[in-house]
C-alpha cells in the first residue's frame, strides 16, 4: 500500500454502477481516476449527481457493475464480502456526514473499536494510540465522555480519530462538514489536508465551494459522470 | 480488555435493563420450575420404586420354564433342517423341584441372599365376610434378609411369626378393612378346601396399596399344609448386595437352574414403562416452559437488532466482520441465558427445599416429608437446556443482523 514503488493507492478503471430495476438507475458511469498517496481530492457536484455513490465504490462499500477498482495495483472485483470488510478495516478510514459513533461507548472506546476488531495491539497500546489521536485532534480531555455529551465538531473529530485508528492509507469522507458551522467545517478540512500531507490518500465529498478550494484536486460530477477533473485552484466559482 | 463482541453485547443489554430483566426472569422461572418439578418427580419415582423393589425380592425364581426342552427329533439330527412347531414347555405345576439344593447353592454365592416361598391363594373369613388374598408362605428369618418386610412391620414382628406356627401377618390396610388387630384370629380357606384358624401376629405397611391390601404372610410349613403341597416351594426370592447386577445375574441363574428367573426390572416392567411415560410428559412440559423463555430472548434480541441497525451498519462499514456481529447478538442471548440459569438454580434450590418440607401423603410415618431429588444431573440439564434455548433463540436475529446491508442504512441516513 505504500507509495514508494510508485503504484497509485487507488485506481478507478471505467467504474460504473447501475441500480437494477424496471427502469435501471445509473448512479456512476465510466469513471476513470487515479488517486496518488499524499493527495487531497474533493468530489463536487449537484445533489443527486452520484458523489456519494462514487465514494462508496472507491471505499469498497459497494460493488461496481462495470469496470474495476484497483487497490495498490490489485483488482478488487472478485473479492468476497468478508475480504472487502478486512480491506476496509486495515486500509480505509471513513467519515460520514453524521458521525455514526456508538452511543453506548465513550469517545476513547469508539476510537479503539477498529483497533480491537483488528486485534493487533495490546490494550495499553490501543489506549495510548486513542489518546494520541484525540490529542492530535485537539480534544485531549474528552476520552471518557459519551457522544451525546459532545458538540457537533467534537463528534466529527472523534469520528476522524476513529477513521485513523488503524493508520489507513486512504481516508474517505462524505460531506463531513454538512452538519457543522463554518468554523468547525474549516477545522475539519484543515485536518483532512494535514492527513494528506502525512502521505495518506484523502478523498472527500463536499457542497461547500470555499472548502473545496482547500483541496489539491477537484473532480466534478454530473449525472454520475466526471465532467471536470483538475487542480482545485483552477476551478471557477461557478463551476461544478 | 474484554472481547469487543462481549463489550458491545453488555452495552446493548445495559441499554435495555427492564426488558433484559424480564427475559432473565423468564429463564429463571423456567429453570427453577424445571428443577423443582423434575426433582419432585424423580424423588417420587425413586421413593415408589424403592418401596416396590425393597419390599419384594430383587430377583425372583418361579416354577415356570420359559425355554422348551430340545425335542427328540432335533437331538437325533442336530445338523439337519428340522423344524418342530408348537412346542410348549411342560409346566412343572409341582413347584421348584430342586429348591432344596438351589437355595444353599445361592447362599454360597457372595452378595446373594435367598429365601424359599410358596405362594397360593387364600380366602380369609372374618365376621361372615370373605377376603381373597395372595398368601406367601415364608421362612420369617430368611425373608427378613431378602425383603424389607422386617422394617415394614408397624405392629408385631416377624419374630412373632417365627414363634407362632399358625401366625399370619397382614397389611395394615387389610387389617383395618377386616377390623382385626394383633392377637385376633381369622379363618383361612385354601383352594384345597381345608379350613384352619390363624392368629394375627403382625401388621406391615409398604405404602403400595395393592400389596398392602392383597398380600399376607404365613409360615412356609403352614402354607404348605394349607395348600396341601407338603415340602413344595414355588418361588425363591433373592436379594443382591449390588442391585445393578440383577439382569445379568438373573440370566445366569436361569441358565443354570432352568427356572424362570426375573430381575426386578422384568417383574415391574409395566410400572417402569408408566414411570418412563410420566417422565416423558413432564420433561416435554418443562421443555415447553424453556421454549417460552426462549421466545422472550428472541423478542429482546430482535428488538435490539432493529434498534441498533444503524450501529451495525457503521460497524460493518468500518470493516467489522459479519461473524463478529453474529457473536454480539448470540452473546447477548447467552448472557441472558446464563444469568437466568444461575438465578434459576437458586430458585430451583429454594423451591426444592420448600417442597421438601411438605408432608408426604399416605406415608407410614406422619413426620415423613416429600422426597425431592437433587442432583447435578437435574441442575446441569436445566442449565444446559436454558443455554441451548437462549443461544438458539438469539441465533436467528443474530444472523439477520449480520445480513444487514451497511450501504442501505448509510444511504438512508445521508
Ligand atoms: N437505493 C437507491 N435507489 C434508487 N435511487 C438511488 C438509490 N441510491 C441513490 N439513488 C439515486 O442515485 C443518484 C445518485 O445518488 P447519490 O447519493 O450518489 O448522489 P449525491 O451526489 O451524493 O447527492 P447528495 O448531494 O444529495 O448527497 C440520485 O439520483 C439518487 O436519487
Ligand atoms: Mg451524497
Amino acid at each position: 500500500m505504500s507509495a514508494t514503488d510508485g503504484t497509485p493507492v487507488l485506481q478507478a478503471q471505467a467504474l460504473g454502477r447501475v441500480l437494477p430495476g424496471q427502469v435501471p438507475t445509473i448512479l456512476v458511469s465510466d469513471v476513470d481516476a487515479v488517486f496518488a498517496p499524499g493527495s487531497f481530492t474533493v468530489i463536487t457536484g449537484p445533489s443527486g449527481s452520484g458523489k456519494s455513490s462514487l465514494l462508496y465504490l472507491l471505499g469498497l462499500l459497494d460493488r461496481p457493475t462495470t469496470g474495476e477498482l484497483l487497490l495498490a495495483g490489485q483488482p478488487t472485483g472478485a473479492l468476497s464480502d468478508e475480504a472487502r470488510a478486512g480491506l476496509r478495516l486495515w486500509h480505509f478510514g471513513f467519515v460520514f456526514q453524521f458521525h455514526f459513533l456508538l452511543p453506548e461507548f465513550t469517545v476513547a472506546d469508539n476510537v479503539m473499536l477498529p483497533m480491537r476488531e483488528a486485534g493487533r495491539l495490546t490494550a495499553g497500546q490501543m489506549r495510548a494510540r486513542a489518546r494520541a489521536l484525540l490529542g492530535a485532534l485537539d480534544m485531549p480531555d474528552l476520552e471518557t465522555k459519551r457522544p451525546d455529551q459532545l458538540s457537533g465538531g467534537e463528534r466529527q473529530r472523534t469520528a476522524i480519530a476513529r477513521a485513523l485508528a488503524n493508520d489507513p492509507a486512504v481516508v474517505l469522507a462524505d460531506e463531513p462538514t454538512g452538519a457543522l458551522d463554518t468554523r468547525n467545517g474549516r477545522a475539519v478540512f484543515t485536518i483532512l489536508r494535514a492527513l494528506a500531507r502525512q502521505g495518506r490518500t484523502v478523498i472527500t465529498v463536499t457542497h461547500d465551494e470555499a472548502l473545496a478550494a482547500m483541496a489539491d484536486r477537484r473532480i466534478a460530477l454530473l449525472d454520475g459522470r466526471v465532467v471536470a477533473d483538475g487542480a482545485a485552484s483552477s476551478f471557477l466559482r461557478s463551476a461544478g | 480488555m474484554i472481547p469487543l463482541a462481549l463489550d458491545i453485547a453488555f452495552a446493548h443489554l445495559r441499554g435495555r435493563k427492564r426488558q433484559t430483566a424480564v427475559s432473565v426472569l423468564g429463564v429463571m422461572l423456567g429453570v427453577g420450575i424445571y428443577i423443582a418439578i423434575s426433582g419432585m418427580m424423580q424423588g417420587f419415582h425413586t421413593y415408589f420404586l424403592r418401596q416396590l423393589v425393597e419390599s419384594n425380592p430383587h430377583v425372583l425364581i418361579t416354577d415356570e420354564v420359559r425355554v422348551p426342552a430340545a425335542q427328540p427329533l432335533q437331538m437325533l439330527h442336530p445338523d439337519a433342517a428340522v423344524a418342530v412347531r408348537r412346542v410348549l414347555p411342560r409346566d412343572p405345576v409341582r413347584g421348584i423341584a430342586a429348591a432344596g439344593s438351589i437355595v444353599p447353592a445361592l447362599d454360597r454365592m457372595p452378595g446373594v441372599t435367598a429365601a424359599p416361598m410358596l405362594s397360593g391363594q387364600l380366602i380369609l373369613r372374618r365376621s361372615g365376610r370373605d377376603y381373597a388374598v395372595s398368601a406367601l408362605g415364608i421362612d420369617p428369618a430368611r425373608q427378613g434378609k431378602v425383603t424389607s418386610l422386617a422394617q415394614d412391620m408397624v405392629a408385631g414382628s416377624l419374630a412373632a411369626l417365627a414363634r407362632e406356627t399358625s401366625g399370619i401377618v397382614l397389611g395394615r390396610s387389610l387389617a383395618a378393612k377386616m377390623g382385626v388387630g394383633i392377637g385376633d384370629s381369622v379363618a383361612a380357606v385354601a383352594a384345597g378346601g381345608r379350613e384352619s384358624t390363624l392368629r394375627v401376629v403382625g401388621l406391615y405397611f409398604t405404602g403400595l396399596e395393592e400389596q398392602d391390601l392383597l398380600r399376607v404372610y404365613v409360615n412356609l410349613v403352614r402354607q404348605q399344609s394349607m395348600q396341601a403341597r407338603p415340602r413344595v416351594v414355588n418361588q425363591i426370592g433373592i436379594r443382591l448386595a449390588d442391585i445393578s447386577r440383577s439382569i445379568p445375574f438373573a440370566a445366569r441363574i436361569e441358565g443354570r437352574f432352568g427356572y424362570k428367573t426375573a430381575p426386578w426390572e422384568e417383574t415391574y416392567r409395566r410400572f417402569l414403562d408408566v414411570l418412563a411415560l410420566q417422565n416423558w410428559i413432564i420433561y416435554s412440559t418443562l421443555g415447553a416452559i424453556l421454549l417460552v423463555a426462549g421466545f422472550g430472548i428472541f423478542n429482546i434480541i430482535s428488538t435490539v437488532v432493529l434498534e441498533k441497525g444503524r450501529d451495525i451498519a457503521i460497524m460493518r462499514s468500518i470493516g467489522v466482520a459479519s461473524r463478529r456481529i453474529v457473536h454480539i447478538f448470540i452473546l447477548e442471548g447467552a448472557v441472558v441465558g446464563l444469568l437466568g440459569m444461575v438465578a434459576g438454580w437458586a430458585l430451583g434450590r429454594l423451591l426444592s427445599l420448600a417442597l421438601g418440607r411438605v408432608p408426604a401423603p399416605g406415608a407410614a410415618d406422619p413426620t415423613q416429608t416429600l422426597m425431592i431429588a437433587q442432583s447435578w444431573w437435574i441442575y446441569g440439564s436445566a442449565g444446559a437446556l436454558a443455554l441451548l434455548a437462549a443461544v438458539s433463540a438469539s441465533s436467528l436475529p443474530a444472523r439477520r443482523a449480520a445480513r444487514i446491508d451497511p450501504l442501505a442504512v448509510i444511504r438512508g441516513a445521508t
